[in-house]
Order: structure tokens, then C-alpha cells, then sequence
């Protein structure tokens, strides 16, 4: 009788998977152990609606609050608000690298700026605009302008002198220099920058969204929630939270383009 | 059009003057706006009149509690987050795969905003204080998670090795050589976490409270009490700032000692061999 090995499953086996697979098979498991715990009652419904409800419910959602108009609104006030920081930090980052006097001065205040609560300020602007879009447009730019200035700073500051002088030795006009190469040069850290940017935006306007109401993404959050429609809220928030992840992750691509190491 | 000097100089006097004249513009034109009647009558209040409310702010003790619960609430919702990111991170350090299986999700759920969880956060802890210790929690988990995870990338791997050829156990090697060699990337972590706890508590506490600066400050915007408004705002500022200038001292001050006993240690090594060596 030959003596068979049996082939007992190792953890390290596992290895062998790809992580993005383990990684969505683990969220499967999750989902399908947290529906059955709300099933049971075991979670309460009134505090965790079923995994299968809250994504069925997107339709619900795309029915009742029309949830692409939301998504278009949100993305707008975005847009709106990027193209001003983009005005605003792409010659104001320049002028900080011209002038080390106004970098010196201007830096720290600008570092002190992107740690500080921006958001709190919400309500004075909501005084002086009215509860609008233009409020949200103001605070998504504020929070977005300042890590893009100093990225565009930074990006300038970092071009290796010696390819200027290359520019130079070529005699190359000063605004020649400029486009061909101190901006190819600084461009991955002036794209960080868009990310960043693109990213607190984002973050900025659905926060401000949801706490005044007005607006995408995040009022669709806060009006289902205030009706306690809890299958509705987990439905608005894995929209809101897959429509940034899938945002993210598109400027990250994009970012990747440019940066590429 | 180009700059040739690279390395920036300390402040000088220039630098100072600059910083002077540019503050004095902003309150020449904040003061300015104000009298101009370009906006509705008090709604940019005089800078003096914004000194006077936070002058008034200060010395109502209802602020003092108001900052007592928002920093507590900060401070505990920070502890937790923190310890459980940390946790998190060396599990996920000591093994890769892990670490591939689930940086993706925690670098998505990283850059979305997390003030659409309060829902969740208010069903599940209610409305009091708990619900803004577990948003400080959560708003203070990601940045030190993956600023912790990228410190346990970088450690240099001929340190491991070493370990590995003394015999250092899983916790040895945690506690003498993982944790020291990416205690800059953590305390970097935990000070982007710290004020990330804050703003999350000021989220949380606007969103839904009775006590809290963000309450107190959401309280006086209903009441259309606008200098109050712009001082509590100033007052919040001015904290989470000292509160960063603190850490980041303290980050300071760690990262000297950490070098001072690295040296020292060094030395000691150093005099040992060169003992035996004679």
C-alpha cells in the first residue's frame, strides 16, 4: 500500500496568491460574515445596515437623490476651486523661489496654514458669501492653494544648477531656460502638488458639504442620515467613499506619468 | 529669471521687516474692509473689536471647559488611534505579503474624508463624547499607520541581519531594532495624527454636540455673534498651533537624545574593543 504525503494547507501557502486577490476575497469574507451578523441580529440593524442592502441601495440613491447630479456638483465645485489654486500657487510658488527674502518670511507662515483647522473658518465665509456654492468654492480652494505653493516652491528650488548652466552654455534666452528646463525639472514635485491639492479639495468641499448641506456628495450623506434611513446613509457614504478612492486613485496615475520612479 | 543661490539663509533682518510690513498690510486691509460697507454692517467686524471678544473669550471660564472637553476628547480619541495604528503597522511590517494584502485599502480609505463616517461614528457610539474620541480615533489612525508602515520599509536590512545573528526573538527584534530604527518616521506619524485628532473632534463636535470649541464656536455663528465667531476661530488656530509647535519640539528633542545615545552607545562599543584589543 504506498504511503501517500498529504498535503497540508500552510498559511505560507497563501504566498502564492497575488495580494489583490487575497485582499478583495478577505473583503468578500467580511462583507458575507458582516451580513450575516446583521442578518441575525447579531449587529443591530438600527446601527449596521446589510452589506447587500446598502449596495443595492445605491439605485435607491441614483433614484431618489439623483446621485450622479451629486457627484457632478461635487466634482464642479472641485474643478472650480483647482483652477483658482492653479492660478493662484502656480506664479505665487515661482515668486517665493525668486525671492528668498518673501520665501523666508512667507514659508513658515504657509506650513503653520496647512497644519491649522482651515475648515473652522467655514462659518465666517457662510456669513459674508450666503450658504452657496461660492462658500464651498472658497473652501476648497483655501485648504488646496497652500500645499500646491509650496510644492511649486519646492519643485523650482530643487533643479540641479548645473543644468541651468548647460542652459546657460547653450546660450539659451532666460525664458527658454525657463520652459525647457527649470519647468520640465520641477514638474513631478509640481504635480505632487496638483495631487495634493486635488486631494484636500475634495476632502475640504464634501466636509464643508456635509456640515452645511449644500451641495454633492456629502449632503446626500447628512440628508440621509438626519432621515435616519440607515441602509440609505451606508449607501451614500460607500458612494462617497468609492467616488474618492476612484478619484484618488486616478490622480495617483496620472501623478505616476510624470513622477515616473 | 534664475535663482543661483540654493541654501536659504536664517532670518535676517529683511526676512523680519517683510514679515512685519505683511502683517500690518493684512489688518490695514482687514480694517479697511471693515469700515468700506462693501459687506452688511458687522459681519467684518473691527480687528479691535475682535481683540475685545477674545479678550472676552478668555476670560470666560465656558471657554476653558469647552477646550477641557475638545482636548480631551482629542487626546484619548489620539491615544487609541494611535496605539491601534502602531499595533497595525509592525504587524503589517513584519510581514510583506500582509503589508501588500491591505496597504492598498488602508491608503484608499486614507485620502477619503473622513467626516462621512461620523453616521456610523454617532449609530454607534451615540452622540456624547465617545463618538468624538473614536472620530479623533480614526482621524488619527491613517497618517500614523502609513507613516509608520513606510519607517518599517526603510529600515535598513543589514540591521535585521544583525539581529537575526544574535539570536534576537520576534519581540527582541521589535523592541531593539525595529522600533528604534523607525522612531522618526513614527513621531512624525503621531504629529500629523495629533492634529488630525483636533480637526476631527472640531468636525465631529460641529457637527453634533453641546460641549466642545467647535460647538462653541458653531453656537456663536447661529447666533450671528460674528466677532465672537472670529475669535473663537483665532483662539482654535492659535491652539492647534502650539500644540504642533509642542510636538514638534518634543519630535526634536527625541531625535537629538535618540542620536546623543546612538553616539554614546557607539562609544561605549568603541571603548570595549579597543579594552579587549589591549
Amino acid at each position: 500500500m504506498p504511503s501517500g504525503r498529504v498535503n497540508r494547507f500552510r498559511l505560507t501557502d497563501l504566498q502564492m496568491v497575488p495580494p489583490w486577490v487575497t485582499g478583495l476575497a478577505l473583503l468578500f469574507v467580511f462583507g458575507c460574515v458582516l451580513e450575516w451578523a446583521v442578518a441575525t441580529n447579531l449587529i443591530p440593524r438600527t446601527i449596521v445596515a446589510r452589506p447587500s442592502e446598502a449596495i443595492i441601495g445605491l439605485i435607491t440613491l441614483q433614484r431618489e437623490a439623483d446621485l450622479l447630479g451629486a457627484i457632478r456638483t461635487t466634482f464642479g465645485i472641485v474643478a472650480i476651486a483647482f483652477l483658482l489654486e492653479c492660478v493662484a500657487a502656480l506664479p505665487f510658488g515661482y515668486f517665493l523661489y525668486r525671492h528668498r527674502d518673501f520665501s523666508l518670511a512667507y514659508t513658515g507662515w504657509l506650513a503653520a496654514l496647512f497644519a491649522a483647522p482651515i475648515f473652522l473658518l467655514y462659518p465666517l465665509f457662510m456669513v459674508i458669501f450666503g450658504r452657496n456654492q461660492l462658500t464651498l468654492i472658497i473652501m476648497g480652494f483655501l485648504p488646496g492653494v497652500i500645499p500646491l505653493i509650496i510644492n511649486v516652491q519646492q519643485g523650482f528650488l530643487g533643479v540641479p544648477q548645473t543644468m541651468v548652466n548647460v542652459g546657460l552654455s547653450f546660450d539659451l534666452t532666460p525664458r527658454q531656460i525657463f520652459w525647457k528646463i527649470m519647468f520640465p525639472a520641477a514638474a513631478p514635485s509640481i504635480f505632487t502638488g496638483f495631487r495634493l491639492a486635488l486631494m484636500y479639495t475634495l476632502i475640504n468641499v464634501i466636509a464643508i458639504e456635509y456640515l452645511v448641506n449644500v451641495g454633492g456628495l456629502g449632503v446626500i450623506v447628512s440628508d440621509r442620515y438626519f432621515r435616519f434611513d440607515i441602509p440609505g446613509t451606508y449607501s451614500a457614504i460607500i458612494a462617497a467613499m468609492g467616488i474618492s478612492i476612484a478619484f484618488n486613485w486616478a490622480i495617483g496615475q496620472i501623478e505616476r506619468l510624470v513622477r515616473p520612479v | 529669471m534664475i535663482a543661483t543661490v540654493r541654501r536659504l539663509p536664517s532670518l535676517t533682518p529683511r526676512v523680519l521687516i517683510i514679515k512685519i510690513v505683511t502683517a500690518v498690510c493684512i489688518l490695514a486691509a482687514w480694517e479697511a474692509l471693515s469700515v468700506s460697507g462693501l459687506f452688511y454692517k458687522g459681519i467684518v467686524p473691527s480687528v479691535f473689536e475682535v481683540l475685545r471678544a477674545c479678550v472676552a473669550e478668555v476670560a470666560d471660564k465656558g471657554f476653558y471647559r469647552d477646550l477641557g472637553y475638545t482636548l480631551l476628547e482629542s487626546f484619548v480619541g489620539f491615544a487609541g488611534g494611535s496605539v491601534i495604528a502602531v499595533a497595525v503597522a509592525i504587524v503589517l511590517g513584519l510581514n510583506s505579503y500582509a503589508r501588500r494584502v491591505c496597504e492598498p485599502y488602508i491608503n484608499a480609505l486614507g485620502g477619503t474624508p473622513k467626516i462621512i463616517f461620523l453616521p456610523i461614528l454617532f449609530l454607534i457610539f451615540g452622540l456624547g463624547i465617545e463618538s468624538k474620541m473614536a472620530k479623533a480615533a480614526l482621524s488619527a489612525f491613517f497618517p500614523v499607520v502609513l507613516s509608520t508602515i513606510s519607517g518599517f520599509v526603510q529600515i535598513p536590512p543589514v540591521l535585521i541581519r544583525v539581529g537575526e545573528s544574535f539570536g534576537l526573538t520576534r519581540w527582541q527584534t521589535v523592541r531593539k531594532i525595529y522600533l528604534p530604527a523607525m522612531s522618526e518616521p513614527l513621531l512624525t506619524g503621531l504629529r500629523l495624527g495629533i492634529a488630525m485628532a483636533i480637526i476631527g473632534v472640531l468636525s465631529a463636535e460641529i457637527s453634533y454636540s453641546n460641549v466642545g470649541l467647535g460647538y462653541r464656536l458653531i453656537q456663536s455663528a447661529d447666533q450671528f455673534k460674528i466677532p465672537s465667531v472670529y475669535a473663537i476661530t483665532f483662539l482654535i488656530f492659535a491652539v492647534s498651533a502650539l500644540i504642533n509647535t509642542a510636538v514638534m519640539h518634543l519630535q526634536r528633542w527625541m531625535s537629538k537624545h535618540k542620536r546623543g545615545s546612538v553616539a554614546s552607545s557607539a562609544a561605549k562599543v568603541s571603548t570595549r574593543l579597543a579594552r579587549r584589543a589591549a
